[in-house]
């Protein structure tokens, strides 16, 4: 167990390097220099090379990764002498738009991303989940066939055109959500809750669709199990034959994809978030990537990265404990 | 998996043979043919393909280019809105004009079906090729091959790849801006198909029509083309089926948040970002591409299932 | 009335895309108590839907015609509420693929007791007892600690044993074996025949033997029901069948037996 835990993390590391240097490495390469759109307007060519310096871009592209990469570990300082600023650990450095941490603004913005994720998620848990069973129990029928042509064309609307078209209807047309809006919970619970309605719904959709598909075809699969027949032949109720044995088998696989779904939206619904302007991780990576903020840049792809990488990890672990038949070695 | 059921159906008139591959092919089309989704989605993906093809000549008919600005067309009193109701829908602009500039939307519809089916096409032509190869590869040689093809796979699909399309295509240089998206695209794609591919190569090159090849001195070239190849034929078909809706929406996607294909050459994508800002005032301009990226989205995911379904009603035939 | 089960001009028919099929065209036998009925047939002749009849397990949609009584007590067109009573209670089924049969999330014991506590209710202490008792019986060694694993960790012949401690831990007036051995390797095969045939002698379970296999059932069966497509095409003691078959069907299938074991004693097992 310890040895494999190991294995895993050290995959982990690597693979979070690997998405670090790739990242940073077509940046230096790719974008225009950061440190005159730092300058702006009333720019002299010392005050340039000043920003450079104080970024440490002025060194080569190796020292720079390293600088990051250990800045990000033990934190590091920017300038030299009485100016200097410490960038504590772990150090993701400073928006060249706005100067804040980088780190700051990502714990800012996080519970907005975490907000979005977990609502659409028990959406799209619901939904999904019942519409697939019932699907499956009643497979070839007049609702097996509806609940599934629904589900193909939910799962073919690209989100911000469901956005728009929610938003036009309920907002615009019947008036019956106000316009999203960024209020905290504690401040107005009833407008936090409308805001994130149609986030969650827009969010859900494409989701739901899908796992109604995957639940029905894993339903029918465990029903056709010879484990099923079984079940009938020892005098089980109906409910104890479902419920014990067919439910848990067709699920387990389910689990498993959820978390890598739920795991890939932590690190930000960017479409979503932007078309909802929910100040959210992936607006700021939406935002950041429009102004060039490279940090920011930097920062949300690490994020997303690493939301993956673990969640992969976490879903193999669970997977051990929901399936006898795997074990870790 | 035989269960009784499975058992006993064999009592009664045989049921359709496993058929050679070229019958099943027409199998399945004789499938397609009598289903009425399917036949919808065919006819509406060969409309889009249609005008997608002959774009030019419904600009020559309309006397509207997809770029050509038409003032006449809109009410500069009311904001730069088309005149008409439906967002300016009319005898000439068939179905209407953009706010402010005028522009014909069924000549920038007929023209983005082009960058969208072309960037689409591209994009599964070379995910399917590198998939096919590195999947073939991984599954074939095994060893530290299948380690390093397997590895980059991983690294890909752990990669948070629409941040880093975003990223990557927003820094750089507009000049090929379709190319590119088919490049970006691809990269991050292939390893989801090559998956597959390695998967049933694995299963395959144990088998024992493969084996038998083998040991009566087939080259590895012979077994791959003449063994392999045809046998991940239907998973490929399958595979790319789905895979051309997946695309055409992230080609849209990507236009959407404007990094696409880049003005003043339509996109739908981008014609649905340009109206989020009237979405409100003038739901048509909103509505027409939107309608048109969701049907077409739609009938190729309903074509592809329908395939899968034909294929795999096939299978267990 | 000595008979435990008598199945009388059994038909059963399944809907197809080409309309209804006759599985099953009008069979009748009988089984004793303490007696072994063997079924032989190949795929599809329509035995293995025979015996889901028994148990009311037919795939849905499916008609039946004729009659089946279980201890004087007729089981077609029961509802389903009677049927699962009789189910596991009265007649129990073991089946061919004893790995999949099982379902691989809980553990063996947990399958054995739901089983028992379906039927007969009672503390889980008691149930667990009897599933104890119940693996020591088939000869699984450690019944007591191999309750707590889980299908996979056993080898194929110990999940057959698994199989018939479950079809006889409410010790049931019928056992129906639908091709028990098959999957299994030829020593294996043999212990497990083996213990079926003590079982059954120690239970007093009447036993309906189904397999495609003529040599197994003429270690195992006292008479013999040859079945193709669907109907009955011989039946008589095992002695009858194998000596003087009368049915060009049953010819065949005996010779297609490298050696025929008509004259060995009957709990020795040629293979």
């Amino acid at each position: 167990m310890a040895r494999y835990l190991a294995g895993r993390i050290a995959g982990l590391v690597l693979i979070l390097f690997t998405v670090c240097l790739f990242t940073y490495l077509i940046f230096f390469k790719l974008s225009p220099d950061p440190a005159l759109l730092i300058c702006g307007k009333t720019c002299t060519p010392e005050r340039v090379t000043e920003i450079r310096t104080v970024l440490g871009i002025d060194k080569p592209f190796l020292t720079q990764f390293w600088d990051f990469l250990s800045g990000l570990i033990a934190g590091r300082d920017y300038g030299s002498g009485a100016n200097s600023v410490h960038c504590p650990a772990p150090c993701l450095g400073y928006s060249f738009q706005t100067s804040q941490s980088v780190w700051e603004m990502v714990v800012d913005r996080l519970p907005v991303s975490a907000t979005v994720a977990i609502g659409a998620a028990v959406l799209w848990l619901l939904a999904g989940i019942t519409a697939g069973l019932l699907s499956a129990v009643k497979e070839g029928t007049w609702w097996d066939r509806s609940v599934m042509n629904l589900a193909l064309g939910g799962a073919s609307i690209p989100n911000y055109v469901l956005a728009l078209a929610l938003q036009y209807v309920l907002v615009v047309k019947l008036r019956i959500l106000p316009f999203p809006s960024s209020v905290t919970f504690t401040d107005d619970p009833v407008l936090w809750f409308q805001s994130y309605l149609m986030p969650w719904i827009v969010l859900a959709t494409g989701y739901a669709c899908l796992y109604a598909r995957l639940t029905r075809a894993n339903v029918i699969d465990t029903l056709a199990e010879n484990f099923m027949r079984t079940a009938r032949s020892k005098g089980l109720s109906p409910v104890l034959t479902m419920r014990r044995h067919a439910l848990r088998p067709a699920l387990t696989p389910v689990t498993t994809i959820f978390g890598m779904d739920f795991a890939a939206l932590l690190g930000g619904a960017l479409i979503t978030e932007t078309v909802f302007g929910l100040d959210g991780v992936g607006k700021m990576a939406a935002d950041s990537i429009a102004k060039n903020d490279q940090p920011v840049i930097m920062a949300v792809t690490l994020l997303a990265a690493f939301f993956v990488v673990v969640g992969n990890v976490l879903v193999d672990l669970l997977y051990t404990g929901l399936d006898p038949r795997v074990r870790i070695r | 998996m035989t269960t009784a059921i499975a058992h006993d159906a064999q009592a009664g008139p045989s049921v359709g043979a496993p058929g050679a591959p070229a019958t099943a092919g027409r199998r399945i089309l004789g499938v397609l043919l009598h289903d009425r989704a399917a036949l919808f989605s065919a006819g509406f993906l060969a409309l889009v393909l249609l005008m997608a093809l002959c774009a030019p000549v419904i600009s020559a008919l309309t006397g509207h280019g997809p770029t050509a600005f038409d003032t006449a067309a809109i009410d500069v009193d009311a904001g730069g809105l088309p005149k008409g109701s439906l967002g300016g829908i009319s005898a000439d602009h068939l179905l209407g004009v953009e706010p402010l500039n005028g522009r014909d939307i069924l000549a920038r519809i007929a023209y983005g079906a082009r960058v969208s089916f072309l960037i689409a096409a591209s994009a599964t032509v070379l995910t399917t090729l590198l998939g096919v190869v590195f999947g073939m590869l991984a599954g074939f040689y095994g060893g530290w091959v299948d380690q390093v093809v397997s590895r980059v796979m991983d690294f890909l699909m752990a990669f948070p790849a629409l941040i880093f399309m975003i990223a990557i295509l927003s820094s750089l240089p507009s000049g090929n801006r379709s190319l590119l998206l088919v490049v970006v695209i691809s990269v991050f794609g292939w390893p989801y198909l090559a998956r597959v591919v390695r998967g049933q190569t694995l299963t395959l090159v144990n088998r024992d029509f493969v084996e038998a090849a083998r040991a009566s001195g087939a080259s590895t070239a012979a077994l791959v083309f003449k063994e392999i190849l045809p046998n991940l034929r239907s998973s490929l078909i399958v595979m790319t089926t789905l895979a051309v809706p997946g695309y055409i929406g992230t080609e849209a996607g990507l236009s959407f948040l404007g990094v696409g294909v880049s003005p003043p050459t339509p996109s739908w994508g981008q014609m649905i970002a340009g109206s989020v800002s009237w979405y409100a005032v003038d739901p048509m301009y909103f509505a027409i591409p939107g309608l048109f990226l969701f049907l077409t989205v739609l009938s190729l995911t309903v074509l592809g299932d329908r395939i899968r379904a034909a294929t795999d009603a096939g299978e267990a035939a | 009335m000595n008979e435990l089960l008598a199945v009388q001009n059994l038909t059963v028919t399944l809907p197809t895309t080409r309309g209804p099929v006759d599985v099953v065209k009008d069979v009748s036998f009988t089984v004793g108590r303490d007696e072994t009925v063997g079924i032989v047939g190949e795929s599809g002749s329509g035995k293995s839907m025979t015996s889901l009849a028994i148990m009311g397990l037919l795939p849905r949609g499916a008609m039946t015609k004729g009659s089946i009584r279980l201890d004087g007590a007729e089981l077609l067109h029961r509802t389903d509420r009677e049927m699962r009573r009789i189910r596991g209670e009265q007649a129990s089924m073991i089946f061919q693929d004893p790995l999949s049969s099982l379902n691989p999330y809980y553990t063996v014991g947990l399958q054995i007791e739901e089983m028992y506590r379906a039927h007969r209710g009672g503390s889980r202490k008691a149930a667990r007892k009897a599933v104890v008792e119940a693996l020591r019986q088939v000869g699984i060694p450690e019944p007591q600690e191999r309750a707590g694993h889980y299908p996979h960790q056993f080898s194929g012949g110990q999940r057959q044993r698994i199989m018939i401690a479950m079809a006889l831990v409410c010790s049931p007036a019928l056992l129906i074996a639908d091709e028990p051995t098959t999957a299994l390797d030829v020593t294996v095969q043999a212990q497990i025949l083996r213990l079926l045939a003590d079982l059954q002698r120690q239970t007093h379970t009447g036993m309906v033997f189904i397999t495609h296999d003529l040599a197994v059932i003429g270690s195992i069966a006292t008479r013999v029901l040859v079945m193709c497509e669907g109907q009955q095409v011989e039946y008589g003691t095992a002695e009858q069948v194998f000596s003087a078959p009368r049915h060009a069907y049953t010819r065949r299938l005996l010779e297609s037996i490298p050696r025929i074991t008509d004259d060995l004693p009957a709990d020795e097992v040629v293979l």
